[in-house]
């Protein structure tokens, strides 16, 4: 038995190679670079990397646009122009996402938890936030499920597809929990997830097996060969090639598969939740779309409705919820699952220019997107500070049950997990005795006495603190105006150019009924973004929509000075939303010119 | 053909497993459901393997297996930071994030 050593071509795998290589360095510079410089080591190999990516897909750009692409690996990836088009896309979101990520902001501290394995409102916790230790694995962390998301929508066989899902997975698990305020919050996101993340792998895996089951191969190509030719077998087929698109569309967030989405775009760091929002969403449609037009596009008419359904529903439910969402993080969650919806019209249009329309529409939105989330995490509570609190709170050190004034009432007052009632999201000294636990006791009925230089907290999520935005910073609300009408579909934005493109595909694919459903959806939509604009620049502060008791007790906005790095990513997205907007042609003709598949 | 029953099997399997995670409530017991579906998957992996006598899914199965070992170290340590958290690995309890 001789060992055949295989022919790998090297070039064409290099921003992979290059983003999966920095993650492994990054562990190395996690383990042996001194404390003091590792921040700067870690960001400026990750940025390295990414802009490192994007450089290597441009030079891959003309050979691949001349030949139509190659695979690699014996197949298992396939570098054709979807997939050059969907590295660069990831590459530069992932990009702009890590330069949010890294602002530590004018408070001097980044979105994470000092010691994720910390116990909330522990005295080892409060330790470690005193001791100003800053987590810098979250680079590598990124880097790997950077990663997998540009191998995800690139493989040629299952196999790839399942082991470049969980690449990207599971570190966005870890990464979802690891928020420095409102731990409580993060942890149950992590931990949802995980749990309905693993699940829907899990499906995903078993279709796998019952494609393999009917054809005998992993490979996509061999697959669509077999669904001409092999008879007798629908059943596998029909259940092995729906289970896979359920994992698939797990990961975009579509109706039914959507549940997950707002707890974890709520729970999440707000720079991870840019990240995921953009990136994931990106490589989920890019394996969409190669599963649907290589591998499955002889089953069109039996998917058809299953597709045009989850479509449907997914604009639907999307749109109508995000109507009654109060928390921003929230909104743009259930916007996600619209946007979820629209992409799919254009997927199920199984049109060649379906292809370019997906494509656009995911830098449009992505752009949109990490800048949103960007500004989101710029806008933060500033807390009341309550004499005597820090040493109530102090008193009991292990259990303190410490809330930020009022935004987290609800928190605690639900929290009653055997005890340990801690909605530890703040600093001591912060607490209104909200909660239950020992440290909140004796501070029942006191209203705080709100004091303007209070401390910096948590982002300010809830609608009702944006409101006046619009006056205190003009430029800031001005820009998250042009985030959320790119959203919104309007003119001279790059929102518009996209759905314009994934309605048209729709309608030329037959699918014109998705369109309609799609423009109205559209107009619904708007409203609600308008809502915000109104709500930003002209409502007076406080003056926004009361939705519970606690309002009295909410703290205003307060928006943090950047450091530089969000400023420059959330500017980028910007100019990226208006230039793909006004200028839409040269990106959309260079997209079409390599939006074909390699079978 | 005997090798139809193991298929019937992994079928089986994957099914307690799947109601495993939708009724049950504890979060440990609920992973061990995830991990009962993977399984199942393997034996059928393997077992079409055999019936199309090539090697794709023993392998595929091995890639399973890696790759549910990394998903147990993450899950694990998940569910271990929430119980230290809140005395408690229930899904019921985890309800802070609602609309």
């Amino acid at each position: 038995m001789t060992f055949t050593v295989p022919e790998i071509a090297w070039a064409p795998l290099a921003p992979v190679l290059i983003v999966l290589g920095a993650a492994v360095v990054g562990v190395l510079v996690e383990a042996f670079v001194p404390r003091r410089v590792r921040r700067p080591v870690q960001l400026g190999l990750t940025l390295a990397a990414l802009a490192g990516a994007v450089v290597a897909v441009a030079l891959l750009w003309d050979e691949v646009a001349d030949t139509g692409g190659t695979d690699v690996l014996g197949g298992s990836l396939l570098v054709d122009g979807p997939t050059l088009v969907l590295w660069a896309t990831t590459a530069v979101l992932a990009l702009l996402a890590v330069l949010v990520v890294a602002d530590r902001t004018s408070t001097g501290e980044d979105a994470f938890a000092p010691q994720g394995a910390a116990v909330p409102g522990s005295g080892y916790e409060e330790a470690a936030r005193a001791a100003g230790l800053q987590q810098t694995e979250v680079y590598p962390l990124v880097l790997f499920a950077t990663g997998g998301m540009l191998i995800f929508p690139a493989t040629g066989d299952l196999l790839t597809l399942f082991v470049a899902l969980e690449v990207l997975s599971l570190p966005l698990y870890l990464l979802t929990g690891l928020s420095r305020r409102r731990r409580l919050l993060s942890q149950e996101a992590s931990m949802k997830y995980f749990l309905l993340g693993s699940f829907a792998s899990a499906l995903l895996l078993f279709g796998i097996a019952l494609l393999y089951g009917f054809s005998g191969s992993l490979r996509y190509a061999e697959i669509a060969d077999a669904v001409r030719t092999v008879g007798g077998m629908d059943g596998l087929l029909l259940a092995g090639s729906l289970l896979v698109l359920a994992g698939l569309l797990f990961k975009v967030g579509a109706v039914p598969f959507h549940s997950w989405t707002p707890d974890v775009y709520q729970g999440a760091p707000t720079p991870i939740t840019g990240l995921m929002a953009a990136c994931t969403k990106v490589a989920a449609f890019g394996a969409l779309v190669r599963v649907m037009y290589t591998v499955v596009p002889d089953l069109r008419w039996d998917l058809e409705p299953v597709l045009w359904t989850v479509a449907i529903a997914t604009m639907a439910v999307g749109t109508v919820v995000a109507l009654v969402q109060t928390d921003i993080k929230r909104v743009l969650a259930y916007s996600s699952i619209a946007h979820a919806g629209f992409v799919l019209t254009g997927v199920v249009a199984l049109v060649q220019s379906g292809i370019t329309a997906v494509l656009f529409y995911l830098l449009a939105y992505g752009a949109a997107t990490v800048g949103a989330f960007g500004i989101v995490s710029l806008v933060r509570e500033r807390g009341a500070v309550r004499p005597g609190a820090r040493t109530g709170a102090g008193a009991a050190a292990r259990v303190p049950a410490l809330a930020s004034a009022g935004s987290t009432a609800d928190v605690v007052g639900t929290g009653a997990g055997a005890g340990a009632a801690a909605a530890a999201e703040d600093r001591a000294g912060v607490g209104t005795g909200a909660g239950a636990g020992p440290a909140g006791a004796d501070a029942d009925g006191e209203e705080p006495p709100v004091e303007a230089t209070g401390p910096v907290l948590g982002e300010a999520t809830h609608l009702s603190q944006w409101a006046g935005l619009g006056r205190t910073n003009p430029v800031l609300a001005t820009t998250f105006a042009l985030f959320l009408l790119s959203f919104a579909g309007i003119p001279l934005t790059a929102g518009f150019t996209g759905k314009f493109a994934v309605f048209s595909a729709a309608v030329e694919g037959g699918a014109w009924p998705l369109a309609v459903v799609g423009v109205v959806a559209s107009a619904a939509a708007a409203f609600f973004y308008v809502r915000i604009i109104v709500l930003m620049f002209f409502t007076s502060p406080h003056g926004g929509p009361r939705d519970d008791a606690d309002e009295e007790a909410r703290p205003g906005a307060v928006v943090v000075t950047s450091q530089g790095f969000a400023v420059v990513a959330i500017a980028a997205c910007a100019a990226l939303t208006i230039l793909l907007g006004v200028l839409p042609g040269p990106v959309l003709d260079a997209v079409a010119g390599v939006a074909q598949l390699l079978p | 053909m005997t090798l139809t029953n193991y298929l019937v099997l992994s079928g089986i399997l994957f099914s307690i497993g799947a109601a495993t995670v939708l009724l049950r409530r504890n979060a440990i017991i609920v992973f061990m459901g995830v991990e009962l579906m993977l399984n199942a998957t393997n034996l059928a992996l393997v077992t079409f393997s055999r019936l199309h006598g090539d090697l794709t899914g023993q392998v595929m199965a091995f890639f399973v297996m890696v790759v549910a070992a990394a998903e147990v170290v993450v899950g694990l340590a998940i569910i271990v930071s929430i119980f230290r958290t809140r005395k408690s690995a229930s899904v019921d309890d985890i309800n802070l994030l609602k609309s």
